[in-house]
């Protein structure tokens, strides 16, 4: 299958920074990938240099089979800002009619596209007077139109509260399905760790892993967590049996590696009923995610 | 050529929102009014009819008043998206560049124009009030009003270009208002006083009139005074229009919105958002 972004070893620098060192991904059709990172990671500057709004320096970017910025990609590709700005004096629908219009279609569908956002109501008002979150909604809707073959999202869903982001991933999976491949950076991980195929993580321009959630979890190796819950007075006997517990009164805490999972399972479960209950907990995204940022240094 | 006309349809109402349209109206009725209750003395010029007197005022008017006003509507084209942080988006859509800037000076250009209709328009009803012969000076109206309006696409341009420089509305701002005050005053005095010190050399015989042409504002004047018959009322410049054939002035006049097209577009494309 033809990737719809292909980038290979990407470099950009802004006078001494190096931005972008050495940057390789791709994504195909009807993928969602996310790209995470600390501030100033690169993620900005990466979704910048795909839609060919800044040069880089060397490697290779390729959109739908043409060169970033060019008029075949920029036919094909939906992006969506960090901060989505619009006039303040157009109403939402006056600026998603001429969006729309950019791109060949008939500004009358402004409407319909608002209300696949949830912001019906206030089509008629002017940008001006929106929230932050209305904003937001304005930049999403025009990211719909036509039939992007990729959609570039900076922070999608920043600013927007918790039922709009499960309804904006909702419009994503239809949109995957349709076979639109979708680049997104986020900073709330547990949204994208539900909702994503694979992830992208770049620390100081550099991608230091990239893969599903499992690839990078088996990669990352971290501790998984036992947490027990001791049934009257067997606490210490617990502790005593499992070297290596951490113990709170009645609650009781085992850190053990991948590998070592099962084995140790085994052994708790051993315990029989001195165990009131017992819960495994794997490494949670943020765990991975500062795995990977922090081995270079952050 | 539908995202050139969907651009100037946005820009359109958002000159209209910002009170643009009023403020340009408004400015022009102001400033042909002045000119008509001043200019309303019997002027005696020979053979010309009332109508044929207020173009000549008004082209005097119009030098300095047109090149304003698009460096005002123009300014904040480029710069203000950048600020606002709306270019970006705009620049991932369809379209090239240079079709932005072209509906963006169609949108001001009708701006311009619903000014200069209602100024002129004033005017010109003011000089049929007092003169019923004034209607032979209608072709010299007509002639005013489409230079006046290439004359502003000069100054658009210009402002563009600027605008696209400054990457700031503030410093877009000032970038104009200094174009504005070399190009339209300074521009003029400098080459009186070089006439002058020059006292009828080579200067004042062949660079000269050149350098009136390469001016637009002066191209502006030169054409509209020479082709109207009412030279006798016109200023130091007058002179020098008797001497030069149409064609030259009306030539840098038609050449100079292209130019200036040209210009804001290619300072345009080294803007990276
Ligand atoms: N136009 C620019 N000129 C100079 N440096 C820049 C420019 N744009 C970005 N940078 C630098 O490049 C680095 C990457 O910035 P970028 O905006 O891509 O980060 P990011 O990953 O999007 O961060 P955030 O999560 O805060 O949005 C930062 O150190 C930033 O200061
Ligand atoms: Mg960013």
């Amino acid at each position: 299958m033809t990737s719809t972004l292909k980038i290979s070893a990407l470099t950009k620098c802004f006078a001494s920074l190096k931005a972008l060192d050495a940057v390789s991904l791709a994504v195909e059709p009807g993928m969602r990938v996310a790209l995470l990172g600390h501030n100033g990671a690169g993620k900005s500057t990466l979704m910048k240099i795909v839609l060919g709004l800044l040069p880089f320096d060397s490697g290779s970017v390729e959109v739908c089979g043409a060169a970033p910025g060019s008029a075949a990609a920029r036919a094909g590709v939906a992006y969506l800002p960090e901060n989505a700005a619009f006039h303040p004096a157009l109403t939402g629908e006056e600026q998603i009619g001429h969006y729309l219009a950019l791109r060949g279609e008939s500004p009358k569908g402004a409407r319909a596209l608002l209300e696949r956002v949830g912001l019906h109501e206030a089509a008629g008002r002017r940008i001006g007077s929106y929230s932050k979150g209305m904003r937001q909604r304005v930049g999403l809707a025009q990211a719909l139109i036509g039939k992007p073959r990729l959609l570039v999202l900076d922070e999608p869903t920043s600013g927007l509260d918790p039922v709009s982001r499960r309804d904006f991933y909702e419009l994503l999976d239809g949109l995957a399905a349709e076979g639109a491949a979708i680049l997104l950076s986020s900073h709330a991980l547990t949204e994208v760790e539900a909702r994503t195929d694979r992830l992208l993580i770049l620390s100081k321009g550099r991608m230091v892993a990239s893969g599903t959630l499992s690839d990078l979890r088996r990669e990352a190796a971290l501790p998984v967590t036992i947490r027990m819950t001791a049934r009257n007075g067997y606490a210490a006997d617990i502790a005593k049996a499992l070297p290596g517990t951490i113990r709170f009164g009645a609650d009781l805490q085992l850190s053990c590696s991948q590998e070592d999972k099962l084995g140790t399972l085994a052994r708790v479960t051993g315990l029989g009923d001195r165990l009131a209950d017992i819960e495994v907990t794997p490494p949670s995204l943020e765990d991975i995610y500062s795995h990977f940022s922090r081995r270079d240094g952050q | 050529m539908r995202r050139i006309l969907a651009t100037a349809r946005t820009e359109f109402r958002i000159a209209f929102r910002n009170r643009w349209v009023a403020i340009a109206i408004g400015l022009m009725a102001l400033f042909a009014l002045v000119l008509t209750a001043a200019g309303s003395a019997p002027t005696g010029v020979l053979g010309a009819d009332r109508l044929s007197v207020t173009v000549a005022s008004l082209t005097s008017l119009a030098v300095y008043l047109v090149p304003l006003l698009a460096l005002l509507m123009a300014f904040d084209a480029i710069a203000g998206e950048a600020e606002r942080g709306t270019l970006p988006l705009l620049l991932t859509y369809p379209g090239s560049r240079v079709e932005i800037l072209i509906g963006k000076l169609l949108a001001h250009l009708i701006v311009l124009a619903l000014a200069l209709v209602a100024g002129y328009g004033l005017a010109a009803a003011a000089a049929f009030l007092a003169d019923p012969g004034a209607a032979s000076g209608l072709p010299a109206l007509f002639r005013l009003g489409w230079t006046s309006l290439l004359l502003g696409a000069t100054f658009l341009g210009a402002g563009y270009a600027l605008s696209a420089l400054a990457r700031r509305p503030s410093g877009a701002a000032g970038l104009a208002m200094g174009l504005w005050l070399g190009a339209v005053v300074l521009y003029d005095l400098a080459l009186l006083a070089a006439v002058v010190a020059d006292g009828g050399g080579w200067f004042t015989t062949d660079l000269f009139p050149l350098a009136l042409l390469a001016n637009p504002a002066d191209a502006f004047r030169l054409f509209n005074l020479a082709a109207s018959e009412a030279t006798a009322a016109a200023t130091g410049v007058g002179g020098a229009a008797a001497a030069m054939p149409l064609w030259q002035s009306a030539l840098s006049v038609l050449l100079w919105p292209l130019a200036a097209l040209a210009l804001s577009s290619a300072a345009f494309r080294k803007v990276t958002p």
